[in-house]
């Protein structure tokens, strides 16, 4: 392979890239966060109101769409980068606040850090990432170019270093590629934690004419977004990963299996291929080697169960989306019957930094078993949602409160549901643990593809885990007996719990169901779908049993038993928010004008409990519901 | 032809053909194991039924005996406790979904099911689940045979050999979850789909289905 002539059609590329990039960092730029986190938050009017007004002003400044930086909570989001001074990032951009920017700040030098979340770089007048306990926390490898680069410009990439762990992967031979890879100790990142060394190792050694790789961009667990963020904010990470996996193995042909419902990130990974294939990245003989590939996308059609690889496969060969018995694995036996290598977007990302930086970079990160990073979607009950990775290893507590900022609204923290509707519920004195994949396993939960909800007191544990299995129970795919029939006597059981119609005997049935599913299901949904209800019993008894013996939410969050209640002392005469809020008309105006409720008619939807002002707070959720009647008599 | 091996199946030597999967092996030499969805000339094994779990030497949790292939020195016990447990939660869970009414159905006496019950000692009522009162239309649009969902077990015999022997392809599985189940393209009649009444379907439904009319 000529690798001299690839390093320098590399070279040549990256100058290029560089050159075009220093050009316009002469100017003014100012990027928009639009992934379609930031348009759902209302960029796109953002954006316009950016570039109206910097016309009209007649600023030489140019606006970019980027992707996602990952800060939730702040969309939308906007990042200033003015020759002179720090680049500076906003958040909560609306239109009126991207006038006065362009005003005060691109017209007469105030850069309004009154609205700043953060500088870029060091400087003497703004904090810096690692000012704040999450910039100390967080180490971004595959997130780090996120929201900072334009994902439908390949020079900007190219510009940073992209694209060069190909040329150098070109200089190598494919078994010393696995072989960084394997000692790189690289786990896969789309729940299973499975080397991925080994199995490339498997694929490579494969005898076959034709093989295949697929990036897997299913991502069906519901709250997770951190595939789609990456897809949509830096695709040429991804696309180089694949090429490199497929040279490593000897696939002359891949696909990126995405959701249909994530149109934005089909559209940026197709220019970003097209991008790649017009500067020899992709397709016949890349970078002038002999070594052709290329990459299609395929769109999926959104059911969960087809995230798993063998289901993936059968989707993409035309019949039903569901698994299949392995072995065969896919790296022997995959799509079309040939070996087939699929990793997940968020492992492919990692695959050209490790080449780049070296197997020992990588190992220093994170824990000995799981090196690198830990992306996830941090929502839930947590100051600071959004995007955070950090190293394998850090432990829950440090992510919630201080990457996440803590529980807000001085409210108790119950659990964090990590790893997806598959997942577990760890408790408050589960938080010390490292997060890593095999320390997660053994508290019941899993790493699973980042989804990680915080829970406050105001979480009942009974129904978040019906909750969850009410999504997992709908997305099998019915095809075996435990998952199929097991989920859902499971589910009726917990709705029967919910409603306080359950028995102590359910809790015994739950806990061996759900040890059955796992172990007799024939796919990784079965495997998993009752950790959050073992979990939820092995934490949280306690919640279980006061539904079943007192007929009691603790939470107050299981409708059916909640009663509502109008404090006398506290209601105004004077005020009848309430009445017009109940949809039902079961409130009623008492002979002494205070308010009450008539709980036959109530259907306990909360809006009397939000119509009622603050300076009253009169409304009271009580359970068990008889608690109601206990009150109405003691008022006599 | 392939070698043979000498496996051990309840203290019992026995020599098969190496890669043949444990099930048949088993069956051919009078070892039962629990089975619905098996087919032996299907390659890739379904392994959707659950019922076929073996205990395997050295490998801690039990294994579905249809999808394992045979090699020399295996050691098996087709009853453990584990075993036991999983295949008597799997039997449970599919008499919830299955009308019962052994007299009145046609696959009395030959029914998998009833085997099962029979060879494991499994009860027909279960006390932890409440049944789905399973309660579908029967189709009963064919003159040699008739269709009664609520008595399928989803084992997909049927789908298999109507796509691969008599390759008609007038069935196959539709939805999913709870809700999956044999039916035709557009949820017709079998009258009006391309079926050919040819009945290999119903020699293979191992409970009672598919069955002829008398
Ligand atoms: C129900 C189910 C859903 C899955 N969904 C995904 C998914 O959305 N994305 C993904 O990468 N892997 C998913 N997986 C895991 C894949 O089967 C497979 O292990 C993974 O893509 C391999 O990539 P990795 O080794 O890089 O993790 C899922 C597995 C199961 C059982
Ligand atoms: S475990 Fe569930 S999703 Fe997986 S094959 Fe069985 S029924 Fe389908």
């Amino acid at each position: 392979m000529s690798s001299d002539k690839s390093a320098e059609k590399y070279l040549n590329l990256k100058t290029k890239a560089k050159e075009k990039m220093e050009s316009l960092n002469e100017k003014t730029v100012v990027m928009v966060g639009a992934a379609t986190c930031g348009k759902a938050a209302g960029v796109i009017d953002t954006r316009e109101a950016l570039k109206d007004e910097i016309e009209k002003k007649g600023i030489d400044a140019q606006v970019v769409e980027v992707g996602c930086m990952g800060f939730c909570y702040a969309e939308p989001i906007v990042v200033i980068s003015k020759p002179g001074f720090p680049s500076l990032c906003y958040g909560s951009v609306d239109e009126g606040l991207a006038v006065r920017l362009v005003e005060d700040y691109l017209v007469n030098d105030d850069p309004c850090f009154e609205y700043a979340l953060v500088a870029l770089e060091p400087n003497d007048y703004f904090p810096v990432f690692t000012d704040f306990p999450r910039g100390v926390y967080e180490k971004k490898i595959i997130l780090e170019q996120c929201g900072f680069i334009d994902p439908e410009d390949i020079d900007h990439y190219l510009a940073e270093d992209g694209y060069e762990a190909l040329a150098k992967t070109f200089e190598i031979q494919p078994e010393e590629v696995i072989e960084s890879i394997k000692e790189s100790k690289l786990r896969g990142r789309g729940g299973a934690g499975f080397p991925a060394g080994i199995k490339w190792d498997v694929c490579s050694k494969a005898q076959d004419d034709s093989k295949y790789v697929i990036c897997n961009a299913d991502e069906g667990d519901p709250g997770a977004f951190m595939d789609r963020s990456i897809l949509e904010s830096n695709p040429h990470q991804v696309i180089e990963g694949l090429i490199i996996s497929a040279y490593a193995v000897g696939a002359s042909k891949g696909y990126i299996y995405v959701r249909s419902e994530y149109p934005q990130a089909v559209r940026r990974v197709e220019t970003a291929l097209e991008q790649a294939r017009e500067k020899g990245l992709l397709g016949d003989s890349i970078l002038e080697t002999d070594f052709s590939f290329d990459i299609e996308i395929f769109e999926g059609s959104g059911a969960f169960v087809c995230g798993e690889e063998t289901a993936l496969i059968n989707s993409m060969e035309g019949i039903m989306g569901v698994p299949e018995h392995r072995p065969p694995f896919p790296a022997s036996y995959g799509f079309r019957g040939k070996p087939t290598l699929i990793n997940n977007v968020k492992t492919l990302s990692y695959v050209p930094h490790i080449i780049r930086k070296g197997v020992e970079w990588f190992k220093s990160i994170g824990t000995s078993d799981s090196p690198g990073t830990a992306v996830f979607a941090l929502v839930g009950k947590v100051e600071y949602t959004g995007l955070v990775e950090v190293p394998m290893g850090t432990s829950l507590r440090n992510l919630i409160y201080d990457v996440g900022g803590g529980v807000p609204d001085e409210k108790d923290f119950k659990a964090v549901q990590i790893g997806g509707p598959s997942g577990g519920c760890l408790p408050e004195s589960a938080l010390d643990i490292p997060i890593d994949f095999d320390s997660l396993h053994e508290a019941g939960a899993i790493m699973g593809s980042g989804g990680l909800v915080v829970l406050n007191e105001d979480d009942c544990m009974v129904e978040i885990a019906r909750y969850f299995l009410d999504f997992t129970q709908k997305e099998s795919c019915g095809k075996c007996t435990f998952c199929r029939l097991g989920t859902k006597h499971m589910l009726d059981m917990l709705g029967e719990i919910t409603r306080g119609e359950g028995e102590l005997n359910h809790l015994d049935t739950l806990r061996e169901l759900g040890e059955d599913i796992k172990k007799g299901s024939l796919c990784g949904l079965g495997k998993t779908a009752p950790n959050p209800v073992l979990t939820t019993l092995r934490y949280f008894k306690d919640e279980y049993e006061a539904h079943i013996k007192e007929k009691r939410c603790p939470a107050l969050m299981c409708m059916h038993l909640l009663g509502f209640y109008i404090i006398p002392e506290r209601c105004s005469k004077f005020c009848s928010a309430c009445v017009g809020s109940c949809p039902t008309e079961a409130i009623y105006t008492r002979d002494d004008q205070l308010k009450a409720i008539d709980q036959e008619k109530c259907v306990k939807c909360n809006s009397c409990l939000f119509a009622c002002p603050p300076e009253f707070y009169a409304v009271e959720k009580l359970s068990p519901a008889e608690l109601v009647e206990e009150r109405e008599r003691e008022q006599g | 032809m392939s070698d043979k091996v000498t496996i051990t199946i309840d203290d019992c030597k026995i020599t098969a053909p190496e890669g043949e999967k444990l099930l048949w092996v088993a069956l051919d030499n009078d070892i039962y194991i629990p089975n619905l969805c098996a087919l032996k000339e299907k390659d890739r094994p379904s392994a959707s039924c659950r019922l076929c779990f073996v205990e395997v030497k050295g490998i801690s949790d039990p294994v579905t005996a249809c999808t394992l292939p045979v090699t020399e020195g295996l050691v098996v016990k087709t009853r453990s406790p584990e075993v036991d447990r999983l295949v008597k939660t799997a039997f449970e869970l599919l008499i919830t979904d299955h009308r019962l009414g052994c007299k009145k159905c046609p696959a009395n006496n030959s029914c998998e099911l009833q085997k099962i019950s029979k060879e494991r000692g499994l009860k027909y009522k279960s006390k932890r689940f409440k049944p789905f009162e399973k309660d579908e239309p029967i189709d009963e649009s064919m003159e040699q045979f008739i269709f009664d969902r609520s008595r399928c077990v989803l084992c997909g015999r049927c789908v298999w050999v109507d796509h691969h022997v008599a390759e008609v392809g007038a069935i196959g599985f539709s939805l999913r979850g709870i809700k999956r189940k044999v039916t035709t393209f557009g949820d017709y009649d079998l009258a009006d789909s391309p079926c050919t009444e040819c009945g290999e379907c119903v020699k293979v439904c191992p409970v009672g289905a598919l069955s002829f009319n008398e």
